[in-house]
């Protein structure tokens, strides 16, 4: 039997990614009656919420950001806002003056310690039942904390996590995010159904108050508390669930730069926490989380090193043939183009991409389903998942070479 | 108030048993259509038996009669076609297979085989066109630009007659075809009216070759 020119790893690789993806879609089908209950929105008693708005040199996007909390459709008495400002340097304490005499706005002022510290200082301060949080590059929907508040009905419930969607995808880098992110609305869902979600986002995520009692504030956890504390929360087996149709909106980075420079921040996080938490994995105590998900997401990352690998040096051997090709024949070979199928490739690596590539777009768009509770197709949803593993192997390698050298990248 | 972190050994299994069927299925277009390619070589492979086998007998009919009955279209038109198929696949299948080892030595078989045919034919009839020769290696660098040279050529003189030979191979009739005109190790090496030349030949040199051996490239 002919395999083509690939090798077991490519198979085992393939073979994970997929099962992970026939795993998910098992489970939305499985949980499509559930979801839909869920949607009704149920709320029996408004619980009383605290949203904080840590801001560091945010004067632009503040404003944006507090509007829209406060135009939430939730009993005014019933929410406050503390908005901490970690030691902004430029002008974000005299904007937010003008929220001083607010009814629902505490707003306070500290010396600059890093967001988890922030959080922590309003958490002090905040006496309702569940405390969420917002960053000032973030927007919510008016129907976002309802829909939230609806998952607390059930008691069993500790922190409840929203669908984040990127805010005004303008450019190329955007829109990539854009469809990055309604990915994630899918796999998140489909997360909390299995008891496998493994982050609760900084952009409105809510936890009961009793939650901080417990088990202690936020941790600097390498710059990415909001990962450090869903495992915490899964270690100590607090259910966390999500409200697919909370929505949420974040400016993505504009530039590669910048958005380079937060994912390595994400995945620098990711990976110490994952070593700090490493004895979940495998553990048949932390359910689906310990025993798939967390080791399957690392058979992921390979995967995409794997791929963006064999794509590079796939590319790199198209070029040196032709610069070979030039270098013997010159300008003289001219291309015919013979409609023969048999020059069409034909190796199952073809049509593995191919079935994972329609798969992802499938999944992209029961994201968006989700969500918005409506079918949408474009085009950036192709290309996306040929080029996004490619973009992020390198802030991924550039994770890996800091964890492996202990250099920690900054926030900003 | 703890999760119940229900695992659902049922559930795993029947997602494992969904990703093989789609996985085998995958797995299986892709094979189909690679079998389809060598089944294809297979039938060019059998045309040329029948073409060599066709004009070997036709040319031992017609020993005593004039050479402008024995055309040049009586001489297999495939192996280009053949020779092309080979090394797209040589670049996309995996080189090891002992099916497509076993593709690759008939059709070095075959070649020798016309070649033979053709240089009795040429001996006898001095307007035949050219033969060449090429005996090439998967480690020998400036092979795959030889390669191009002689696709390129191939392209230009639709008549000259190209016949390569892969020398990794283990086939014993390519290394005796090889000891005849003394090509050991000295990679790409063409022997061009019985002369042997070896390492890489640009367009070029091949039309000053063509000159010095008076070849009429327009035959």
């Amino acid at each position: 039997m002919l395999l083509g020119q690939t090798n077991i790893i490519t198979y085992i690789l393939v073979f994970v990614s997929l099962y992970f993806e026939v795993f998910l879609l098992i489970t939305f089908f499985e949980k499509i009656k559930e979801t839909k209950e869920e949607e009704k929105h149920l709320i029996y008693r408004f619980k009383t919420a605290t949203i904080i708005v840590p801001v560091f040199n945010e004067e632009k996007t503040i404003f944006k950001t507090v509007d829209s909390l406060l135009n939430l459709n939730y009993p005014k008495d019933k929410y406050r806002i503390i908005i901490v400002d970690d030691g902004s340097q430029d002008q974000t304490w005299n904007t937010i003056q003008q929220f001083k005499n607010h009814p629902q706005i505490d707003i306070y002022h500290k010396e600059n310690g890093g967001k988890w510290t922030a959080l922590n200082f309003a958490i002090e301060k905040a006496t309702t039942e569940i405390i969420g949080c917002l960053d000032a590059d973030s927007f919510v929907d008016s129907e976002a904390l309802r829909r939230i508040v609806s998952y607390f009905e059930d008691t069993e419930t500790m922190a409840v996590t929203p669908a984040v969607k990127i805010y005004q995808p303008d450019n190329l880098l955007r829109q990539l995010q854009c469809n990055e992110y309604n990915l994630g609305v899918f796999n998140k869902k489909m997360f909390g159904h299995l008891g496998a979600i493994n982050i609760t986002p900084g952009p409105f995520s809510f936890f009961r108050r009793e939650v901080f009692e417990k088990i202690g504030p936020f941790r600097h956890a390498h710059n990415t508390e909001d990962m450090e504390i869903a495992m915490r929360l899964q270690k100590n087996g607090y259910k966390i669930v999500n409200a697919h149709q909370a929505l949420v909106y974040t400016v993505g980075p504009k530039k590669y730069r910048d958005l380079y420079k937060q994912r390595l921040r994400w995945v620098y996080g990711y990976f110490k926490n994952l070593i700090d938490y490493r004895q979940m994995i495998f553990k048949k105590k932390h359910g689906n989380l310990g025993l798939f998900f967390l080791p399957a997401s690392i058979l992921m990352l390979l995967a995409a090193f794997y791929y963006t690998v064999t794509v590079v040096l796939g590319f790199g051997e198209f070029i040196y043939e032709k610069i070979l090709l030039f270098r013997a024949v010159g300008w003289h070979w001219k291309p015919v183009w013979h409609f023969d199928w048999f020059y069409f490739n034909t190796d199952s690596v073809i049509f593995f991409s191919l079935l994972m590539l329609g798969l992802t777009i499938i999944v992209t768009i029961l994201g968006i389903k989700l969500s918005e509770n409506r079918f949408s197709f474009n085009w950036h949803m192709l290309y996306f998942p040929l080029i996004y593993p490619i973009m992020s192997i390198v802030w991924l390698s550039k994770a890996v070479y800091n964890v492996l050298t202990a250099r920690k990248p900054t926030w900003r | 108030m703890k999760n119940e972190n229900k695992i659902s050994l049922a559930k795993y299994i029947y997602a494992f048993v969904v990703t093989l069927l789609i996985f085998s299925t995958t797995l299986f277009v892709g094979n189909y259509f690679n079998s389809k390619k060598i089944d294809e070589v297979k039938n060019i492979e059998s045309k040329i038996a029948i073409d060599i086998l066709a004009s070997e007998t036709q040319f031992n009919l017609l020993t005593e009669l004039a050479c402008d009955s024995i055309k040049e279209s009586s001489f297999s038109q495939e192996l280009g076609s053949l020779d092309e198929r080979l090394k797209y696949m040589e670049s996309h299948f995996d080189t090891n297979d002992e099916e497509f080892i076993n593709l690759k030595k008939y059709y070095s078989v075959l070649e020798i085989k016309d070649f033979l045919l053709f240089k009795k034919f040429s001996l006898r009839c001095p307007q035949a066109p050219t033969s060449i020769l090429y005996f090439y290696s998967n480690t020998c660098p400036s092979c795959e630009s030889q390669g191009f040279v002689l696709t390129q050529l191939r392209q230009t003189y639709p008549q000259l007659r190209v016949y390569s030979f892969d020398l990794d191979l283990d086939l014993p009739v390519i290394k005796t075809l090889a000891s005849i005109y003394k090509i050991e190790t000295d990679l790409p090496a063409l022997v061009i009216k019985e002369k042997t030349t070896t390492g890489f030949q640009s367009l070029e040199s091949f039309n000053d070759l063509f000159q010095k051996y008076k070849i009429d490239t327009k035959l």
